[in-house]
Order: C-alpha cells, then sequence, then structure tokens
C-alpha cells in the first residue's frame, strides 16, 4: 500500500511537471505567437493613440463629467473606472443602499440634462455595469444626452445625432447582443470634428474633474462607494 | 423577450447540437487510444511522457487503484499550487509586483482550482502576478478538468464492458484528456477569442491619461489563453476580478456566445459519448433532451424575470423596470441571463454579469441550477457522472414501482450502487444545508454578507452552493477573503468534488463487474419521453424536497419584499 501511495506520488509529480510545461508554457506561447501576427491590434488592448500620446483603451471605459462630453454609466470599479479593480456594485434589489445610489444617479442625469423628462430616463445610465469599466451606453441612452452636448460645444444637434448613428454599432451580425455606442470612441470623434480651445485640456482641470468624478458617481452616499467586491 | 433573443438561443442550441456527435465521435477514438487526425504531432508528446511517467497505457485499473492515483496526484497538484501562490514575489512575470497571497486565502485558491470550482476570493488583477495566474490556476484548469472527464469515461466503460474489472487507466485518461481534447480546442477558442478583442500579451499595466485629463492604469495579461480553458473546462476562475464581464475578457456578444458555447461543448458531446459506447444512442439523446428541457427552462424563467425587473426602477423615474444593475451593456438583459444559466447549468462559474443584483427569481435560476447538481450538460465530466447518479436512481424507482429488480443497460441495480449515489446526494446536501446554517450563525460568516435581509441569506446559501457544487460564481456581495470564509468553503468545494468521485468510481467498479442480461418484457426502457419524464420529475423532486426550505428563506421572501417595494438597511 504504502509503496503504491510513493510510486503514485512520484508519477504525479513527474506528471505535473511535464503537463504543466505544456499546458503553461508551449500553450501560452503559441496562443501569444498567434495573437501577435493574426491580430496584433487586439491582443495588445485596442490602444487608442492622439497626437502620438496614449489616450485609453478602445474597450475601457472612463470617467466623463464635463459637459461637451458624453457621459457613461456609473462605475464602481475603484472610485471610478479603475481598469485595475474591476467591479459592479453588487447591491442586492432590495437594499436600501441600492435604491439611494438609483435614486441619486436619476437625479444628477435629470439635472445634467435638462431636456429629458421624469420617466423616460435610460436604465442604462442610472445602473452601474458589472465590469465597472462598460465603455458603451445604449442608443437612447447617447440621444438624450444631445442636448447638453450641442449646447456645451455650440453644435448643432442634428450633426451631434448623425454622428451617434454613425458610431451604433450591433446587433453584432445583426443578431448577437444590443446595439451600442462606445462613448470612448464618441467623444474622440467628437474632439476631432469639434475641436474646443486647447486649455480646455490642461492638466490642472484634469485633476479637478478626476476627483469630481468620484463625488459624481457615488453620489451623496459615501458609505455606497464602500461596498464593493473584495 | 423579443424575436431576437429566441433567435439567439435557438443558434445555441443548434450549434450545440450539431457539434455533439462529432465531438463525441473524437472523444471515443482518444480514450479509446485510437489514432486521431491530430495524432501525427501529439502522439510522439504523449508517449513521451508515458516514458517519463514509466506506465503503461494500456493497464486496466480496478477501481480503487484508479481512485487513489486521482487522490494523489490532486493532493501533489494542490501542494503545486499553495507553493506558486506563496512564493509569488520571488517568482518571475509580475510586472505590477504583487506580494506574497495569504496561507488561508492560497489554500482556498489552490483549492478551489484543484476541485474544477474556481472560486475566487482575490481579485485578479489586483492581487495575482502573471506567474501566478498561468502556472498555478491555468495548469489546474486544465488537469482538473482532464480528471472530471476520465472519470465520467471511466463509468461509461465500466456500463458498457461486458465483462472485466478494470475501468481505464489514470494517467493515460489524465494526458489524453490534456493533450488530444482541451489543448486542441483551447488554442482555436483562444484565437477567436483574441480576434473579438480578448487580449494576449505580457505587458506592463498601461499608464494613460483620459480625455478628461486623469490618470488611468489600465490591468493587462494573457487573457485569452486563461479565458479559453476557463470555459472549455467549465472551470470558471476569470483573469479579472469581474471575470467575463471585464470588456478585455469577453468583449463582444459573439465572444460571449463563443464562450457560452465552449461551456457547453464538452459535456455535451459526453453524452453522444456514452449513447455510443453502450450501444444505445438513443439512450445517450434521451439524456440529452432531459439536459436541454430545463436549459431551455431556466434560460427562459431567468430572462423572464430580468425583463420583468424591478418595479423600483420605474417608481423613481426610469422608462423600464428591466433589471440592468451589474450588467453590460453590450449584452444587455438576455445575454447576461443566458450566460447566467448556461455558467450555472454547467459548473462552470464565469459570470458576465453580478450575479448578487439580478432580482430575486432571476438569480433562483442560477442557484437552482448548481443546487441540482448541475447536471444540465454539466461540467466536464462531472455533469455525466452526475446526471447518471440520477439515472441510476431513477431506474431503481421504477424499478420499484413495478416491482421488479431494476436494470440499467442490462446490468443489474442493486442496494450497493444505490448506496453509492446515495451517499453522494445526501453528502451534497449536508454539505451546502450545513454549512449554510453554520455560516448564518457565527459572526465571523455574517460579518461576510455584503447586503442586508432574505438576500444577505441568500449570499450565504448561494457561496456553500456553488463551493459544493464545484461551480465558482459567487453573490460577490459576500467578502469572503477571510480565514473563516477561506477555510470553510475549501472544505466545501472538498466534499463536493472527491465525496461524488469516489463514490461515482466505486460504482464503476461496481458495475464494470456485472453481467450483462438481455432486456425483457418488463425492463424499463430507458430512451423514450417516459424515460425522459421521469427523469426530470426525479432532478426536480429531488432537488425540490432537499432546498425549498432554505430557499424559501432567501430568493422567495426576497422576490415579495421586492414587489411590496420593501428595502432593509
Amino acid at each position: 500500500m504504502l509503496k503504491q501511495i510513493y510510486k503514485s506520488s512520484l508519477k504525479s509529480a513527474v506528471a505535473t511537471g511535464s503537463l504543466a510545461l505544456l499546458v503553461c508554457g508551449v500553450y501560452p506561447a503559441v496562443v501569444t505567437v498567434f495573437g501577435k501576427i493574426l491580430f496584433p491590434d487586439q491582443a495588445s488592448g485596442g490602444r487608442l493613440e492622439r497626437d502620438g500620446k496614449l489616450v485609453g483603451a478602445k474597450l475601457i471605459g472612463q470617467v466623463f463629467t464635463r459637459p461637451e462630453y458624453f457621459h457613461g454609466r456609473p462605475s464602481l470599479a475603484g472610485s471610478g473606472y479603475d481598469a485595475t479593480s474591476s467591479s459592479g456594485s453588487n447591491l442586492g434589489p432590495t437594499n436600501q443602499k441600492f435604491h439611494d445610489s438609483l435614486k441619486s444617479n436619476l437625479e444628477s442625469v435629470l439635472k445634467e440634462n435638462p431636456d429629458l423628462k421624469w420617466g423616460e430616463v435610460p436604465n442604462d445610465l442610472v445602473t452601474a455595469s458589472g465590469s465597472g469599466l462598460d465603455p458603451h451606453v445604449s442608443p437612447r441612452g447617447a440621444w438624450v444626452q444631445v442636448g447638453r452636448v450641442s449646447k456645451a460645444r455650440g453644435i448643432n444637434s442634428d450633426q451631434l445625432k448623425s454622428l451617434i448613428d454613425a458610431h451604433t454599432t450591433g446587433p453584432q451580425w445583426g443578431i448577437f447582443g444590443e446595439p451600442t455606442v462606445n462613448i470612448l470612441v464618441l467623444n474622440l470623434e467628437l474632439d476631432r470634428a469639434y475641436p474646443l480651445h486647447a486649455q480646455a485640456r490642461s492638466s490642472g482641470e484634469g485633476l479637478q474633474s478626476s476627483v469630481s468624478a468620484a463625488g459624481v458617481r457615488c453620489g451623496s452616499e459615501t458609505s455606497f462607494c464602500s461596498i464593493k467586491q473584495k | 423577450m423579443s424575436l431576437r433573443d429566441l433567435l439567439q438561443l435557438f443558434l445555441l442550441v443548434v450549434i450545440l447540437f450539431l457539434s455533439t456527435k462529432p465531438l463525441g465521435l473524437y472523444l471515443e477514438k482518444v480514450y479509446d487510444g485510437d489514432k486521431t487526425f491530430l495524432s501525427f504531432v501529439l502522439r510522439p508528446v504523449e508517449k513521451f511522457i508515458y516514458r517519463l511517467l514509466k506506465i503503461d497505457p494500456c493497464e486496466d485499473q480496478y477501481w480503487a487503484k484508479y481512485a487513489i492515483d486521482l487522490l494523489i496526484f490532486s493532493a501533489v497538484s494542490l501542494v503545486f499550487t499553495y507553493a506558486v501562490l506563496r512564493l509569488q514575489p520571488f517568482l518571475p512575470l509580475n510586472p505590477a509586483h504583487q506580494g506574497v497571497v495569504t496561507p488561508h486565502l492560497s489554500f482556498n485558491t489552490a483549492m478551489s482550482f484543484v476541485t474544477n470550482t474556481d472560486w475566487q476570493s482575490y481579485g485578479g488583477e489586483s492581487t495575482l502576478s502573471y506567474f501566478s495566474q498561468m502556472v498555478g490556476l491555468t495548469f489546474q484548469n486544465f488537469v482538473s478538468a482532464s480528471m472530471g472527464m476520465g472519470v465520467a469515461v471511466a463509468l461509461i466503460r465500466s456500463l458498457a464492458k461486458k465483462e472485466g474489472q478494470g475501468i481505464g487507466n489514470f494517467w493515460a485518461d489524465l494526458i489524453r484528456g490534456t493533450l488530444y481534447v482541451l489543448l486542441p480546442l483551447c488554442v482555436v477558442i483562444a484565437i477567436i477569442l483574441i480576434s473579438q478583442g480578448v487580449i494576449q500579451n505580457f505587458l506592463p499595466y498601461q499608464e494613460i491619461t483620459t480625455l478628461e485629463g486623469a490618470k488611468q492604469t489600465i490591468a493587462q495579461g494573457p487573457v485569452a489563453s486563461q479565458s479559453a480553458i476557463q470555459m472549455l473546462g467549465t472551470n470558471g476562475g476569470g483573469f479579472f476580478s469581474s471575470n467575463s464581464a471585464h470588456p478585455y475578457e469577453n468583449p463582444t456578444p459573439l465572444s460571449n456566445f463563443i464562450q457560452m458555447l465552449s461551456i457547453f461543448l464538452i459535456p455535451s458531446a459526453l453524452v453522444y459519448l456514452l449513447g455510443k459506447k453502450v450501444g444505445n444512442l438513443k439512450h445517450g439523446w434521451a439524456v440529452w433532451s432531459a439536459m436541454l428541457i430545463v436549459f431551455l427552462a431556466g434560460a427562459l424563467i431567468c430572462s423572464h424575470f430580468e425583463y420583468q425587473g424591478n418595479p423600483i426602477y420605474q417608481k423613481l423615474g426610469c422608462v423600464s423596470s428591466s433589471n440592468l444593475e451589474g450588467k453590460e451593456a453590450r449584452f444587455g438583459i438576455f445575454n447576461s441571463a443566458l450566460f447566467a444559466t448556461v455558467t450555472t447549468d454547467a459548473s462552470c462559474g464565469a459570470v458576465n454579469s453580478m450575479h448578487d443584483s439580478y432580482t430575486p427569481f432571476g438569480g433562483l435560476v442560477p442557484l437552482v441550477n448548481i443546487m441540482l447538481g448541475e447536471v444540465i450538460f454539466g461540467g466536464v465530466g462531472s455533469g455525466l457522472y452526475g446526471m447518471l447518479m440520477y439515472v441510476i436512481l431513477t431506474v431503481f424507482i421504477a424499478g420499484l414501482m413495478v416491482g421488479r429488480t431494476p436494470e440499467y443497460l442490462g446490468k443489474k441495480i442493486e442496494g450497493r450502487e444505490v448506496k453509492y449515489v446515495m451517499f453522494s446526494l445526501i453528502v451534497m446536501a449536508l454539505s451546502i444545508l450545513g454549512f449554510t446554517a453554520w455560516g448564518s450563525l457565527d459572526a465571523a460568516g455574517v460579518a461576510g454578507v455584503g447586503n442586508p435581509g432574505g438576500h444577505g441569506f441568500s449570499e450565504i446559501l448561494y457561496a456553500f452552493t456553488s463551493a459544493t457544487g464545484n461551480n465558482g460564481s459567487a453573490l460577490a456581495g459576500l467578502s469572503t477573503n477571510t480565514p473563516f470564509w477561506n477555510l470553510t468553503l475549501a472544505f466545501a468545494m472538498f466534499f463536493g468534488r472527491f465525496f461524488m468521485m469516489i463514490p461515482m468510481l466505486a460504482l464503476a467498479g461496481s458495475m464494470v463487474k456485472k453481467r450483462v442480461h438481455p432486456g425483457g418484457e418488463g425492463t424499463f426502457p430507458v430512451d423514450g419521453p417516459l424515460f425522459v419524464g421521469l427523469l426530470l420529475g426525479v432532478i426536480i423532486l429531488v432537488g425540490a424536497l432537499t432546498f425549498f426550505p432554505a430557499l424559501s428563506l432567501g430568493p422567495i421572501a426576497e422576490h415579495f419584499d421586492m414587489l411590496q417595494g420593501h428595502s432593509y438597511k
């Protein structure tokens, strides 16, 4: 009996070593090489550049609080769109904190978009996504912001609407998933087609906006921010 | 539910159906050691490993020997993964400088991956290095899945054999499953996933300046290679904390579809293999249709309740009451609910939306799926042998009803076999309910709860159900990175894995020795609608009788609270 256990342990160790080499060495290496050759952009994260500087990744949402940008969904990843700690709110349907966060998100969406009527707020604009990094909103979620953005940029709202249409994708292959608008890509295009004054992008203002971002996303409920996935 | 929703569901079923036979036939060749179209590359590797191990792949092992090898291999690989996690800062591929993982978290994580559960008490991108993910965890994803398939195939062999003692060779099953089945499929799926935007690189975390001028750090890593095996091996352990909700892990609706399909792919083919091996294809398809019926019911119920949502949305001023909290815009309600159903039908546990934020009945579906033993296609291997437990129970009950000795595929079912089956069922129920009671009473357990009211109880119940069922999905509001939770969950995972596998191997050892009797007039047919109906009845009856009281304290109570507009502080 003992001898068999000893022999079996020895085999296990050898099997662990040889299989580990295959599935942890050869396999990821093969996938990495193929990925690099066939789909280099995707494999390295869909990087978005502007004027030679990295401004984001196509699939990773960012905090938007300024009126001249389209805003994404509330985020519970870190202090908002923290791409090193993805997370949803994990609040249950009968949790008072969930009701409070909905309410404060609704209030800020209604305040930011005076044209938007009570009872017509798209659900995706007031609910936190699962990852906290969702780069998309529904087309409706973008349309309801047209009034605010066009005023802030001083451009015609029809131009904005056609821009949204051009950036609406899906359902994929006409079948899969939901139609969505990538907010980050849309905002980049917005900056390119209808640029603001250069100083609006200065770093001093940026720092301020990142601080206020956390406040807006979580409403006045500071305790809400502390409830997170481990 | 829209027509397009149903079309997506229909497509999933059709593609799964079409893949079942070819993959099943391929599995037959692999586990018989026959030549396949990949043999020219893989056979030399296979032979080389046999030589290293000094084993004869043709040696037909007695069930106990198979079981001992399996247990020892699991123990050795448990120590291996534990060591990798504990030594993390001293190992390579750690660009984000992740520190030492605590002992209880390392134990929980190692057990979690050895048992094919992939419960994550940690946040991937904030705790683990690339090396830990790849070597510590991905390794287990492959071998634990391969072991599960091996046990299922051993059980099939024991039913198919006309005479003999052996149920196959553990080492050959382990190595063949990994080499011929999991590796090639994973390479293909991983590359498809990359095409959709799943990342695969070893870059350091990227620092960027956002459009509004803030700093953002974006986690990177070899995600596609882990994501592929996470689905195909029904492991579920994601690279990132938010698992397949993360846009880098599941970027498009198509990648989502591919992931759902890969979860069901192998479990479905194994059912065909059962029919083929025992020489009764109709029986295989009968079992398959029983699985399909429960799957469709679950998917429709779950998505219905998520669409119906929570009345609070409209009360506060939203346009509809659909529950989008914790769901990604690109998947919407339907693909989130469908994924939740698929991942818990199988013992996968990957999530593309946060189950904790589901409506009570929407969240009830995943919970019940796991409680039924994840036999709806199920985990790779574990789904089939779990289903065979119910099949044996069904045949036994049907036999009792007509007063004859029950037979399954010509082999008599006697006291011993039914005891093995009941042992597994009772251990599972005891582990889920016992641990849940403990977790609800112990202050250290309650401390982890993230939501008040009935929902908090659901979190505890879900955690131990998921751990015992080796699923790994969670109501993630529960904070489980504490000694109490890490240890209790680790033991629940241990019971759920090995107290099911070992009795199933014993069952195989006992069935293999039985002579095959030709079926007579009074033999209960296992291939018609009557059998499917009875099987479904048994599954639902056993599940309902065991778990209804617990469910009524959690999701059912919460459902009525929600409709009334109640909330808890």
